[in-house]
């Protein structure tokens, strides 16, 4: 596969996984708004831009602004708008390797979300991209998965995917859990809305919502599609596929890698977690991808020609 | 269900549908058919349509006007969520239209077809030879047919290509000539374009569209085929292979999404089953191109290129290029890869040696032409320039190099300053400039605004050069869709129809 599209489907993958998971984010934020609490409006509004538009300042946390922000504003490098645009247009630039369904039901949520033109004050406008978005994303899997051929191009679109999902996932409890001692009750069910997790958390754990469990769940448990540890094997599964693929140059790296990422989610217990830094614990995953993500783009997409040569 | 979806798109007005007409039946539509003087397609005389087009008049009768429009809609709607639109550039927004299409077919006759596919055949023949001539011995110049100076003075013709043998002597894999008719019912070339021709896709997929919607009148008239034309253009590639290449890596390379193009570049990459590469995707190592993969480098041996031959080297053209790739063309001429089309292949459609392809065909092949050309005055010649200057509102003036009906003046719509700055220009730089008689191209029926009426048209077959000559049975019939315009490219407004080629 050129590397190039290897490229673009991988981030034809991760601006899509941002897109959605901006639209659970922002629409457990806007229930949570509805009710009086502890924290304020502009507070909550905050830890959701936070965790969304990195380098976001207080200065646009006035709450009509933050959900324009978040969702429709087309000059705004994060909102979801934004990132659908994205994801087609990496998707326009491999047109030949997609397939069809999976073009055809990007470029039409394309066309819906960008055709409505939202004013900052139309809120039901914008709930309504946010629910395009994630009724979007559950058939945008089910295509990628069943319509094309699972090989190295499928595994990139999951490794984009999934490595976006891990560091948001990352982010958002960090931006929780630094505030942890105002949450009440809703604000734990909006963190398990934002990652699609409430209704598979009280099957699991009880409808009792104890910051510890939650973040367990969240952060460790291996079966659940919206947890750290998940993406974080999924991710393995995927780089593994791929380099078995490419008869391997260069891909002790990329093991060593995630082998050290996985192993900080699979071998400790959520109490050791919680009784020492989070914060670092988090910030380090979200350090870790960043630096996978330059070793898989150094080995596969822009290595040096000298390189090629030597094997 | 699927219309539900026309809402949110309705407001970006990107569709293109239909405004509200009165009410009225596809038979009493025909009633606003107008004849202009011109050939039309389908009447030999009002009511009286010609044999080939009686299925569909009748199935014309039949149909409601609502239901063609819904027709109408459904194949927009379908081209629209395809993503088969071009960028219409100069809005900020980065607009995307669906190419205009008409729902009506354009239908030939085997007998017709059977001349214009001879005649096609003898013209790239003869064309082909010509451009290995030029840059072998250039015995045509010697033997003074087409003067020396036409062929050096083109801005087209590249010297770097002299000596260079080429694959299988084949210089133009891919070509698309643009017939027209003339109003006593032939066929003649209008141009020639043995660059880099485009549209097969929309003859492609808009085969598709009209079997869905056309099913029983498309098997009643027994349309020859077309779909095989990926495998066809394929095989010719393969065929380039540099020698002992038994495997060779067949590529496309685009010069990107952002080319009006692109979906057709996708289009032909994923029916042929071939990567789709971008300049920045080949490097060049030892005289040899490979592509950069997640595999590590691999080698491509045949590269049909939809980049124009000044983009495709900066150390050999256009230096500020950044389409194409360092070194492509020193690997090409040690022969390692090859191109479709070959460079310098622009000479051959330039518009003043149109003039001379009739010589050029009695030349090489020492037959007369079958498919005539328009009669051309080239404005390099003093009494012909003379003759056009003063009758500028009767003809048709073309700049040699251009095409996409850009730098043309069409006389009888042109406003006096028009002419008089077309006249500067001529006399500034006559070789630069052909003229031609006002053609009334031929009218086919349209479905327009929910009536059906005659447009011009003119019809691009497509001819692949590969083992033999194939041209599949059919083309891409262009479509002047505003009233009156003679002008059928889509960069100015036209729009295209499905061409039906009948079975004997």
């Amino acid at each position: 596969m050129l590397s190039r599209v290897a490229d673009s489907l991988y981030w034809m993958s991760r601006y899509f996984e941002r897109a959605d998971n901006a639209s659970r984010v922002v629409e457990a934020t806007y229930g949570l708004i509805l009710n009086p609490a502890k924290f304020s409006t502009e507070e909550r509004w905050f830890r959701a831009v936070s965790s969304l538009a990195r380098g976001a300042t207080s200065a646009d946390v006035d709450p009509q602004r933050a959900l324009f922000l978040l969702v429709a504003d087309p000059e705004g490098a994060f909102s979801i708008v934004k990132c659908i645009s994205g994801a087609r247009e990496n998707a326009r630039q491999v047109r030949e390797e997609i397939s069809s369904e999976m073009w055809e039901h990007l470029n039409r949520l394309f066309h819906e979300v960008t055709g409505l033109e939202l004013h900052v004050d139309d809120d039901a406008g914008q709930m309504r991209v946010v629910n395009l978005v994630r009724e979007g994303a559950y058939r945008f899997h089910g295509i990628t998965d069943t319509t094309i051929n699972h090989g190295e191009g499928w595994h990139f679109i999951q490794l984009g995917k999934y490595i976006e999902r891990a560091c948001n996932l990352s982010i958002l409890l960090d931006a929780y859990f630094s505030v942890e001692t105002h949450a009440d009750d809703l604000d734990w069910v909006g963190l398990l809305s934002s990652c699609a997790a409430f209704e598979a958390y009280c099957k699991v754990c009880t409808a009792e919502l104890k910051p510890e469990r939650i973040a367990d769940f969240i952060l460790l448990q291996p079966e659940f599609p919206y947890s750290v540890r998940y993406a974080l094997d999924r991710m393995h599964h995927a780089l593994t596929s791929i380099s078995n693929r490419s008869l391997s140059r260069r891909t002790g790296k990329i093991e060593r890698l995630i082998g050290r990422l996985r192993s900080a989610v699979t071998y400790v217990q959520i109490g050791e977690v919680i009784r020492g830094d989070l914060h670092m614990y988090l910030a380090a995953i979200i350090e870790q991808c960043r630096d996978l993500h330059a070793a898989v783009h150094e080995v596969y997409i822009e290595y040096p020609i000298e390189v090629a040569f030597e094997s | 269900m699927r219309y539900a979806l026309l809402g949110p798109q309705k407001r970006n007005a990107t569709m293109i549908t239909d405004t509200d007409a009165p009410e009225r039946s596809a038979g009493e539509a025909f009633r606003q058919y107008e004849f202009n003087g011109s050939y039309d397609e389908m009447f030999r005389s009002a009511d009286l349509p010609r044999k080939q087009y009686r299925q569909l008049y009748t199935q014309l009768l039949s149909l409601d006007r609502d239901e063609l429009r819904r027709s109408k809609q459904e194949a927009d709607q379908s081209f629209f969520n395809q993503g088969i639109t071009f960028t219409v550039y100069g809005s900020d927004k980065g607009t995307e239209r669906i190419f205009p299409h008409d729902l009506l077919p354009r239908i030939i006759t085997a007998g017709e077809w059977e001349t214009i596919e001879r005649g096609l055949a003898q013209r790239i023949t003869a064309l082909n030879l010509f451009l290995k001539d030029l840059y072998h011995d250039s015995r045509i110049i010697e033997d003074g047919v087409v003067p020396g100076k036409i062929i050096y003075t083109c801005k087209h013709y590249r010297r770097e290509m002299r000596g260079i043998r080429v694959p299988r002597d084949v210089y133009v894999t891919v070509v698309g000539t643009d017939l027209i008719r003339t109003p006593e019912g032939r066929f003649v070339v209008l141009e020639d374009n043995l660059r880099v021709p485009s549209g097969v896709s929309y003859m492609l997929t808009s085969r598709r569209v009209m079997k869905h919607i056309f099913p029983t009148l498309f098997r009643k008239c027994r349309v020859r085929p077309i779909e095989q034309y990926s495998q066809v253009l394929l095989s010719a590639l393969k065929s380039l292979a540099p020698e002992g290449r038994s495997e060779p890596t067949v590529v496309l390379l685009t010069p990107g999404s952002y080319n009006s193009a692109y979906f057709e570049h996708t289009y032909l990459a994923r029916q042929m089953g071939i990567e789709l590469v971008e300049g920045r995707d080949l490097v060049v190592h030892d005289n040899i191109v490979y592509m950069r993969t997640t595999f590590g480098l691999q080698r491509v041996d045949v590269i049909y290129r939809r980049i124009d031959d000044d983009y495709l080297d900066p150390l050999v053209f256009e230096g500020h290029s950044a389409l194409g790739a360092v070194g492509l063309f020193n690997a090409y001429r040690a022969g390692n890869v090859a191109f479709a089309n070959a460079l310098g292949t622009g000479v051959a459609d330039d518009k003043a040696i149109y003039a001379y392809v009739p010589k050029i065909i009695k030349y090489y092949l020492n037959e007369d032409p079958i498919l005539d050309n328009v009669e051309t005055l080239l404005m390099s010649d003093a009494a012909q320039r003379d003759h056009v200057c003063q009758r500028l509102d009767q003809y048709v003036v073309k700049a040699v190099g251009e095409s996409g009906g850009y730098g043309m003046l069409i006389g009888p719509h042109s406003t006096e300053q028009q002419r008089s700055e077309f006249r500067s220009r001529i006399l500034a730089e006559p070789r630069n400039y052909i003229a031609q008689p006002t053609i009334n191209l031929s009218t086919a029926p349209c479905f327009v605004n929910g009536t059906i009426e005659p447009r011009h048209v003119d019809l691009r077959p497509y001819v692949v050069y590969g083992d033999n000559i194939t041209i599949v049975p059919g083309g891409l019939t262009r479509v002047a869709l505003r009233k009156g315009s003679l002008v059928v490219n889509s960069s100015q407004g036209g729009g295209s129809k499905d061409t039906w080629v009948l079975q004997n």
